[in-house]
């Protein structure tokens, strides 16, 4: 039943209306850096895609034994990324790893910092907290609109949402990290009357390690899921591959790709939890 | 009035005055309602403020320990972090050698800070994943000391409190008393002028705390610090402090000496507080007493005698005894006098009215004789002689948990001849 006593509160014209005037006065600026940053992308995937395959497994094998220490992370990673380039998915795979790194980079440049000012500035955390909440909320869909009229189809509205879909654990955790430091240690940092900054370095940031790992292994966790959900809007790459499926309802290919996108992630995940943990050590 | 105030404020080290520290929104409303004479708990009630500190004053002397003490939310921490303004004090001076702290600026109060207060703390707050040696470079790193330099200072404050061969460990790895020796260690390190400890002993089992204590005090003898000391223990607090404040909702309820507060509690608190030293329930009279040593024998000795019984004890009186029973007291002065006078006896200047008390007295009961009089003689049914209390001995027998085994009198010498 529709509310017939009150007129409807124009809530989502008013959103469009903004994003149009935006793309109309913008766009030429928006979609030029899109351009430079396509190209920038291509060139990478590119670079990477020179190497012949099994050189690059045996280059992310070295990575993971030499980040993690184990064994049987090196071995998995061998495995798997050999199943993949079995499975003729090695190209969209590449083209995926490159934009989670990608995203991630951009979400921990502009999600640290706004981690530590909101650790640390009390209206900037009361600023930046309901924006978090709104942007973990959001349906990651959605972000995907605006993406288009700004950036055109392609990678870079792609990274784009993912960046806006992935950067909140990085903030919240940083935040979380800082602010978990016991008063007593702030407290002497502040008795041997250090700097705002002293404290930060010394004290704050290196406390904090472990907690911002995990936001950064969240990170890129949700930045892989958008990237796979930013097929839509043509990303390429394993997404790429399960949205093709989806069209033409060939289960066997879609199920392959995501395979592959599990093994990714798996790979990263463990990657990253040794990195965290090892940063729980004493410096 | 004004000059002799004046003075004063320069001549001790630290002069607090009328500092008050309210908690909440508007704490100057606090500050007022203080001064109308209303309570600790009917202004929270009233307008939700929390009062940490109500006007108190006190002063610190260059080198002394001034024990600050009270229960936990007697505000005596709030103090402490008041002086170097870790917390903000809501109104009052605190005098830096006649400077206002509270009207630093923050660059000031971090030259401050860094350079003449060390701070030490409960719970030790070592910085977890630096080792020892960085933890006491800390507040040389902070002040760009050189690296070489820092090192060089580092390692010094680690000897002095007998830490050296530990520098590369990690906090974790030391027990709570070598932990709390790397946090003297780390505010040694900057050499300040000023030790502030808060509760610095108190997370420590007792045994571990007593050596704690020995050591401070050893290594006052030689850095002369001005130390300010919270603790809520008074056996601690008669143990280390040259002076004692005692704080209550906020407030100084009394402020003196160890011998002062015990012998004349201010109010029904201190009597608490003093009554609630458990071992003086337990201690006696018979378990702290010392030897009498030489006797004065009233039949046989005259002055010289006398005076000479003195000088081998190495004090300023000596008991007199007759036929096995306690007699009187000879002094010093009223013998060498006699001596000079050409008096052969004792007659004349043995003082027969002193303060005699049985073995089984307990040591809360011998407080207030001390005041009185001092040295107590410790008697048997018979009035034979059993032994000697003097103040010395008594506090530092509470204080050390009864240790008391025979060597000597030395801390009540000074005490003896003040008598």
């Amino acid at each position: 039943m529709e509310m017939d006593w009150m007129p409807a509160i124009p809530i989502g014209r008013a959103i469009e209306y903004a994003i149009d005037l935006f793309s109309e006065h913008c766009s030429f600026l928006t979609r030029a850096f899109s351009d430079l940053v396509e190209s920038g992308i291509t060139l990478i995937i590119n670079g990477l895609m020179f190497f012949p395959p099994w050189v690059l497994i045996l280059a992310f094998t070295a990575i993971a034994w030499f980040l993690s220490r184990k064994r049987g992370l090196a071995l998995f990673t061998l495995a798997g990324l050999l199943l993949i380039w079995n499975m003729n998915l090695w190209g969209p795979t590449v083209s995926t790893l490159a934009l989670v790194l990608i995203s991630t980079l951009i979400a921990m440049m502009i999600g640290l910092p706004l981690g530590i000012l909101s650790a640390l500035n009390q209206s900037a955390y009361r600023a930046i907290m309901p924006v978090l909440d709104v942007m973990q909320t959001m349906p990651a869909f959605v972000y995907l609109i605006p993406a288009i009229p700004f950036f055109g189809l392609g990678p870079v509205g792609a990274i784009f949402s993912t960046v806006i879909f992935s950067m909140p654990p990085a903030i919240r955790l940083t935040c979380l990290g800082i602010r978990q430091v016991p008063t007593d240690l702030v407290e002497a940092a502040d008795s041997f009357g250090s700097t705002r900054w002293q404290k930060l370095f010394k004290l704050q940031l290196p406390m904090a390690t472990p907690t911002i790992m995990a936001g950064i292994n969240q990170t890129i966790m949700l930045a892989l899921s958008m990237v796979v959900i930013a097929a839509m809007i043509g990303a390429k790459g394993l997404g790429g591959e399960v949205w093709k499926a989806i069209q033409r309802l060939e289960p066997a290919r879609g199920f392959e790709a995501g395979i592959a996108i599990v093994i990714v992630a798996m790979i990263l995940d463990r990657i990253m939890q040794r990195i965290g943990k090892q940063s729980d050590k004493p410096l | 009035m004004s000059t002799i105030k004046e003075r004063q404020t320069v001549d001790h080290k630290i002069v607090v005055q009328n500092l008050y520290k309210i908690f909440g929104n508007h704490p100057r409303k606090g500050v007022k309602l203080l001064k109308q004479g209303y309570t600790k708990d009917h202004i929270l009630e009233k307008t939700g403020l929390g009062v940490g500190i109500a006007d108190v004053s006190f002063h610190v002397d260059e080198g002394e320990i001034l024990v600050i003490m009270g229960l936990s939310g007697s505000g005596k921490s709030t103090l402490v972090r008041c002086l170097n303004r870790l917390i903000e004090p809501t109104g009052g001076k605190i005098l830096l050698e006649g400077t206002d702290v509270t009207l630093l600026s923050r660059e000031e109060l971090r030259q401050l800070r860094q350079k003449r207060f060390g701070m030490v703390f409960q719970h030790f707050a070592l910085f977890p994943r630096r080792s020892v040696i960085r933890n006491v470079e800390y507040g040389l790193e902070v002040q760009k000391v050189p690296p070489k330099e820092r090192r060089e200072r580092a390692m010094k404050a680690l000897e002095q409190v007998g830490l050296k061969g530990w520098e590369d460990s990690y906090p974790d790895q030391l027990s709570g008393g070598m932990q709390q020796r790397v946090g003297l260690a780390r505010a040694l390190a900057l050499d300040p002028d000023i030790m502030l400890m808060d509760e610095a002993f108190s997370a420590l089992d007792p045994l571990i705390r007593r050596d704690m204590q020995d050591e401070l005090l050893k290594l006052q003898e030689k850095m002369h610090k001005t130390i300010v000391f919270i603790s809520h223990d008074l056996g601690e607090a008669l143990k280390l402090g040259d002076r004692i404040i005692l704080m209550k909702d906020g407030r100084i309820v009394q402020e003196g000496t160890a011998e002062s507060i015990l012998s004349n509690p201010a109010d029904e608190y201190v009597a608490k507080f003093v009554e609630d030293v458990d071992i003086s329930k337990v201690v006696t009279a018979e378990t702290i007493m010392k030897n009498p040593g030489e006797v004065a024998s009233y039949a046989h000795d005259g002055p010289r005698a006398a005076l000479w019984k003195m000088r081998q004890a190495g004090l300023s009186s000596v008991y007199v005894q007759h036929k096995g029973r306690l007699m009187g007291i000879v002094r010093a002065e009223d013998a060498s006098s006699a001596l000079k006078a050409g008096e052969k006896d004792l007659k004349n200047i043995i003082v027969t009215d002193i303060q005699k008390v049985s073995p089984e007295t307990p040591a809360y009961e011998l407080f207030p004789l001390l005041v009185e009089s001092s040295p107590l003689a410790v008697v048997d049914s018979e009035e034979h002689l059993m032994g000697v209390i003097i103040k010395g001995t008594l506090l530092a027998a509470l204080a050390e948990g009864v240790q008391t085994n025979g060597n000597g009198l030395d801390a009540g010498d000074t005490d003896r001849q003040s008598n």
